[in-house]
């Protein structure tokens, strides 16, 4: 059943000029240029995004589901990210975006950000509990979980094993929905409203290999435009009976809000994968026992910052900040105590995958290796990138796993010509 | 039999570089397929060894062989050595000072810690003259 390597960060050939932006800030060294044109390798990609935001001429993006999709469901779903919030600007509020997505043709909209309030509460029942490893890393963020996937797999036991909001979100609406209006599950079509390319591919390839509840992505940049003209549209809008999150859930769109929402022990939140990386390597040598939770997200400002979001994440902050404080004031809005949390715990486990590996078998490893050392003190060690690897050392394991020869590097070249042209030279005067 | 060498040094007094032999190492130790649980006991064995290094021994050396069955790290110093071996080995004795423990090291671990995630440990140390730090880990036991 598992689609291998699925992936929502794809390549527009067309607009790719082979230049080595995306392969120099890729944190999985995921990417190569080949006859011009980057090519990902699938096995190694986590969707954080990182390459869609440093492409300078737009040749990378995010697949998700066209806003057509909405014809194929009977009844339909909307569960908004929190991120969704603080597109729009100080005119445009938290009832408005929710109203919009009605008359844009949403039967129900359930807020991601409830089950982020729920997810918060299990988390602190979590990490009450006796027997978990300390710091507690988020697993809200996809990218994250690929990344401890492939680099840092003692750092598996560390993850909280609760599922994420947007999974809890869409498990709640469908039997929300049921319970109220007795609609039958298998005509709903349950549809996440997302910041980010990561959470297409754990919908459409989960890593804990079971089946999500979400059934269509939509981007937030999609539907932003559509979303905009109905509200300049809506005028007065009546106090329908939404039910809405508290200040809570929306605030875990922006980096902090998980971590501040749990109310215990000392809580760290980093984002941004070069910096997840740089924190996560540290848990592993020095441990960091005295921190009890890492929140992790990939991108720079939390989700605010993901791929397929409109506004600036600074001013996005901004904006929600505005929303929460207003949510704050109004009394009506209190946190709701989930008592069941336990259903919310992972029930699969999320496993290793070895893919920098050499070789299965030791020895070769080991020889591989050595190879890869020879090769490396051959080469130039100016990383340019101009051979289409991220450096001389990755250029060097290319040319041993035979993807890649040595006189791809342009000074090589050089070295083999001026040889030759000697050789030429020599024959001239003989 | 293949051997992989490398040797890294590893300079006074500055925490920020330190630690980047033992992540390095890691780097390594994964691409030849060296299981998780074994990579993680290399790793904090050797940053340890390492910050010892940063504190205590005015920088130092690392110098490291892998082949198919096991690791083996020296971290070497030419520092003030250790006085008392023994009592060093004991879990909560340092000698760092308080700005060093301000920053979240020296807590006295460090050595105990060694142990506990190295297969060999053998130190040889002298007064005045440096430190030598000697680890084995196994692949498989």
């Amino acid at each position: 059943m598992e689609q291998e390597y699925f992936h929502s960060v794809t390549l527009n050939t067309a607009k790719c000029k082979g230049c080595t932006n995306c392969i120099k800030h890729c944190p999985t060294e995921a990417i190569r240029v080949r006859s011009g044109k980057a090519v990902i390798i699938k096995e190694r990609c986590i969707d954080c995004g990182v390459c869609i935001r440093v492409c300078p001429y737009h040749a990378k993006k995010a697949v998700t589901d066209s806003l057509d999709t909405i014809e194929n469901y009977s009844y339909k779903i909307a569960l908004p990210a929190p991120s969704l919030y603080g597109q729009f600007g100080p005119n445009y509020s938290r009832e408005r975006i929710v109203l919009a997505l009605k008359q844009f043709g949403f039967d129900y909209v359930f807020e991601v950000a409830r089950a982020a309030e729920i997810v918060t509460n299990a988390s602190e029942n979590y990490m009450k509990s006796k027997n978990i490893k300390k710091p507690v890393i988020s697993s809200a963020c996809p990218a994250v979980v690929r990344f401890i996937q492939i680099r840092f797999p003692n750092l598996i036991d560390n993850l909280l094993k609760i599922e994420s909001p947007m999974e809890v979100a869409a498990a709640l609406s469908k039997q929300e929905v049921h319970e109220k209006f007795g609609i039958p599950i298998e005509k709903m079509g349950v549809f996440f409203i997302s910041p980010c390319a990561a959470k297409v591919t754990s919908i459409k390839a989960p890593y804990e290999n079971i089946k999500s509840n979400v059934d269509v992505v939509l981007s937030i940049k999609d539907i932003y435009l559509p979303l905009l003209d109905i509200m300049k549209k809506q005028g007065e809008i009546t106090k329908e009976p939404f039910s809405l999150s508290s200040a809570i859930g929306v605030a875990w769109a922006s980096s902090g809000g998980e971590s501040g929402a749990i109310k215990e022990g000392r809580r760290i939140a980093v984002h941004g994968i070069h910096n997840v990386n740089d924190i996560l390597e540290q848990v592993v040598q020095r441990g960091l026992d005295n921190i009890d939770f890492i929140e992790a997200l990939a991108c720079p400002e939390g989700c605010l910052g993901g791929p397929l979001t409109v506004e600036n994440p600074f001013i996005a902050k901004e904006n929600l900040k505005t929303e929460i404080e207003k949510i704050r004031k109004d009394q009506a809005h209190k946190v709701p105590r989930t008592e069941n949390v336990d259903e919310f715990v992972w029930k699969s486990k999320v496993e290793y995958r070895p893919i920098m590996k050499l070789d299965d078998d030791m020895m070769k490893a080991l020889e591989k290796m050595q190879m890869i050392d020879e090769i490396t003190e051959g080469l130039y060690d100016l990383d340019c990138g101009a051979c289409g690897a991220p450096s001389c050392r990755a250029l060097a394991e290319d040319i041993v796993r035979g993807i890649a020869k040595e006189t791809d590097c342009i000074f090589k070249l050089r070295e083999k010509v001026n040889i030759i042209a000697n050789q030429l030279h020599q024959i001239d005067r003989s | 039999m293949s051997t992989i060498v490398r040797d890294y040094s590893i300079p006074a007094n500055d925490f920020t570089i330190a630690g980047e032999a033992s992540s390095s190492v890691r780097k390594l130790l994964s691409q030849l397929g060296v299981s998780p649980d074994v990579v993680k006991r290399t790793s904090i064995a050797m940053y340890e060894a390492e910050i010892n290094a940063v504190i205590h021994g005015n920088g130092g050396k690392a110098h490291v062989e892998i082949d198919e069955s096991k690791i083996y790290i020296c971290i070497s110093d030419e520092g003030p050595g250790i006085a008392d071996l023994d009592l060093a080995m004991q879990e909560g004795y340092s000698t760092a000072p308080d700005s060093i423990r301000e920053m979240g090291f020296g807590a006295g671990m460090g050595l105990s810690n060694i142990k506990k995630n190295s297969d060999i440990l053998y130190i040889e140390t002298e007064i005045n003259k440096g430190t030598k730090v000697n680890i084995t880990v196994f692949f498989s036991k």
